[in-house]
């Protein structure tokens, strides 16, 4: 069992955990992520570690609650367990070691994104985030952000917080005005990271995605996480989960990650009586 | 001369109530049935049954046994060389190994050996275990990776020697492909575990939720007191066809197929929380016993047409005679000398139909089966909406990219000496289908066996004889 030791409430559907697991701290690099299960009769999900600490043997991960398995996640409290979880799964992300890179993160996309940062400041690369959200309240990690990046955008949609309109924009608006990174990093949405490979691709400037399509197994048993790059399958779990974001097949990648958008609802219709009882 | 009887028929659940549940379709023999056909056994003086077992089981002595009804001793002879019986009983294809070699297989049907084997397990399972001997502890530290039955095998032969023996398993249960891949009406996962509770119980500690190679390294292992490693991660890697159209939705490799069904459940959904996509029309590509698996799971799931396509003919399949027997029985049509093309789907990116060619058998190749060459101008589809890829496994290459010294073939197994087990590496065996590609179960077993006691004439030697 893996025990929660802290827990963050970042927005209400976001939820940030530290949990004890010593084999994955111990190994994980920026970029990789675990495969949790919560419960006995649940379903085995990817998420993507945000942050670790080798000293602690813990790992944080970052959810958002869209389903029944991250709902009956952020039922867990400090002191409570995840049943299972494995990892550190998937190739690191290659990171530069100098030059200028745009950290674009979307959401959620904004926990994976910050491991990345924080060991490209590390390394003394000139890091540029953009981060954003819905609206305000659904803004998270701005402050740490900020501390890993050299200068730090916030966007939301709505405008009730910096930039009004997509990080896409505010990227083309920065790549318009003369920026020139080397190359950029994109986590989130599926649509956020298709816009932003439209906004690099007439620069020519590289672009890096973190894919999180559904997984079963997560070690290359299954191929469920099938993802199309450059006109080559590739296994998720295993090839990426960073790929170069001008070769996805982005149209396929979304058709199948709304594979099971009907059992999804059934399993999260079937939850809702289960109000804040723990399912674990 | 007059016609020998034949063999007693094992009961099998009736084919019409079976197909809409997962449970058990051959029911076992009963303890009269078991006499009955131990009594054709001819005891032969220079038996080839065994030599038709990659564990060579005493096929005779066991069988010689039962017929006393000395079912306790029957068994522990078994288990002198098999440490699952329970399981090879069900999965073993004994038509091509022990009971393929019987005497009476010349002039009518061989003895039954698997189902004496299981008749005896399921005995063993009601009556209790014999007390295992146990070697006194040696104090030197062995890592099994994988707890399939190479792995499970391995670790119980060298825990009985007295090692202290741990076993890494990546997914959540221990089992490996007895656990994500066979199912239920096949082998029942109660059988399993009662399995690796007995490895557990020899003293072999399992931990899940660890992939070597990711979460600890080989060398890891080494520092930290292990002495010996054993790899039995299996074939894992599904194949594909690459062919247009197969990433369409609809379209699943065996392997996850049967992971989620097995592994996950997910014929429980919504009780489970993994869904699948169950199809009415489904079309299975390969004819190999995770073929049949994966379209008997089909059927059980309220398919109305569920065809297994297969590029060679009848006589070519590589299936358990009796589990095509079985998918015949529920309703499974074989289409063969046919081989997909291309994957049609419809305008919302979900599979409509499968374009095919035919095939015609011309010489045999180097599997010694006739080769399929296409017809040309013979394309036709087939409307489907769920298609499963069931082309066979390779090795999963994590282990060997990133192991020093650790070598593999370029189609992914790991090169080994085969009357050892030993790999490239120093103080590294393996065996099973990580060595061999997707085979049996009774031969990952038989290498973990030859591994384990190469294991323990190494660390006897003071880890000097490499």
């Amino acid at each position: 069992m893996y025990q929660i030791l802290k827990k963050r409430v970042l927005t209400p559907q976001t939820k940030l955990v530290v949990v004890r697991a010593p084999y994955v701290a111990e190994k994980a690099e920026p970029g990789q992520f675990v495969i949790v299960r919560v419960r006995e009769e649940g379903e085995r999900i990817p998420l993507t570690i945000a942050d670790y600490s080798r000293e602690e043997g813990t790992i944080t991960l970052v959810f958002q609650e869209v389903g029944l398995t991250t709902k009956l996640l952020g039922l867990l409290e400090e002191g409570d367990a995840i049943l299972d979880l494995v990892g550190p799964l998937g190739i690191p992300a290659q990171l530069p070691e100098a030059g200028v890179v745009v950290a674009v993160g979307g959401g959620v996309g904004v926990a994976p994104i910050y491991p990345k940062c924080k060991e490209m400041t590390k390394r003394g690369v000139r890091v540029i985030s953009i981060i954003g959200a819905r609206s305000q309240e659904l803004l998270i990690l701005e402050d740490e952000m900020r501390e890993v990046s050299e200068e730090l955008h916030v966007c939301t949609d709505d405008g009730s917080k910096g930039f009004h309109g997509f990080v896409s924009e505010k990227l083309k608006e920065l790549l318009t005005a003369g920026l020139k990174p080397d190359e950029v990093i994109a986590v989130g949405p599926l649509p956020m990271m298709r816009a932003t490979c439209e906004v690099t691709k007439p620069f020519g400037i590289k672009t890096w995605v973190s894919m999180n399509p559904i997984m079963v197994d997560g070690t290359g048993m299954c191929g469920a996480c099938r993802v199309t790059v450059g006109g080559e399958t590739k296994f998720c779990c295993v090839d990426g989960p960073m790929f170069d974001g001008h070769l996805v097949d982005w149209a396929e990648a979304i058709r199948r990650a709304n594979m099971y958008r009907d059992e999804e609802r059934i399993a999260l219709e079937r939850c809702a009586g289960c109000g804040g009882e723990k399912h674990v | 001369m007059s016609k020998r009887p034949g063999r007693v028929p094992m009961p099998v659940a009736d084919p019409r109530e079976r197909i809409k549940n997962f449970d058990q379709v051959a029911l076992g023999y009963t303890e009269e049935m078991a006499l009955t056909e131990a009594s054709r056994c001819l005891n032969c003086k220079n038996p080839q049954c065994v030599t038709g077992c990659p564990v060579a089981v005493n096929i005779p002595a066991f069988i010689s046994l039962l017929k006393e009804k000395k079912f306790r001793e029957a068994i522990d002879k078994i288990k002198e060389t098999n440490s699952l019986p329970a399981v090879c009983g069900r999965v073993c294809p004994q038509e091509r190994q022990c009971e393929e070699k019987c005497i009476l297989g010349r002039r009518g049907e061989p003895v039954a050996i698997g189902r004496l084997e299981r008749f005896l397990a399921d005995w063993e399972a009601k009556n209790g275990r014999s007390p295992v001997k146990k070697a006194p502890p040696k104090g030197k530290k062995v890592a099994v990776v994988g707890s399939g039955p190479a792995g499970l095998t391995c670790a119980a032969d060298l825990a009985k020697l007295g090692y202290d023996v741990t076993i890494f398993e990546s997914l959540h249960a221990p089992g490996g492909v007895l656990i994500y891949g066979i199912p239920e009406f096949r082998l029942p996962k109660a059988v399993v575990k009662r399995e690796v509770e007995y490895v557990k119980g020899l003293g072999v500690d399992i931990q899940t939720n660890v992939v070597v190679g990711r979460s600890i390294t080989i060398d890891d292992l080494f520092d930290r007191g292990f002495q010996a490693v054993f790899i039995g991660t299996g074939a894992g890697l599904p194949m594909f066809m690459h062919i247009p159209g197969e990433n369409l939705n609809g379209v699943y490799s065996a392997n996850e197929w049967l992971t989620r069904i097995n592994l996950m459940k997910a014929y429980k959904f919504p009780e489970y929380d993994t869904p699948i996509k169950a199809g009415k029309r489904v079309a299975v590509v390969g004819a190999g016993n995770v073929a049949m698996d994966a379209v008997r799971c089909a059927v059980r799931l309220g398919a109305e047409k569920a065809m297994i396509l297969y590029r060679r003919g009848r006589e070519e399949m590589p299936a358990r005679a009796e589990e095509v027997e079985n998918a015949e029985q529920e309703g499974v049509e074989f289409h063969f000398l046919t081989n997909p093309v291309r994957i049609i789907g419809d305008d919302k990116g979900w599979v409509k139909a499968v374009e095919c060619i035919r095939m015609e058998l011309g010489e045999p190749d180097k599997s010694g089966r006739r080769r399929p060459i296409p017809v040309k101008g013979s394309e036709f589809t087939i409307d489907v909406d769920t298609v499963i890829m069931a082309l066979g496994t390779t090795p999963n290459p994590i282990l060997s990219r990133i192991t020093p010294g650790l070598k593999a073939h370029d189609w992914g197994g790991l090169i080994t000496d085969e009357a050892t087990g030993r790999t490239t590496r120093r103080a590294v065996w393996a065996g099973g289908d990580a060595v061999t590609g997707s085979a049996t179960v009774i031969l990952a077993m038989g290498a973990g066996r030859t591994a384990a006691q190469d294991i323990h004439r190494y660390l006897e030697s003071g880890s000097k004889d490499w």
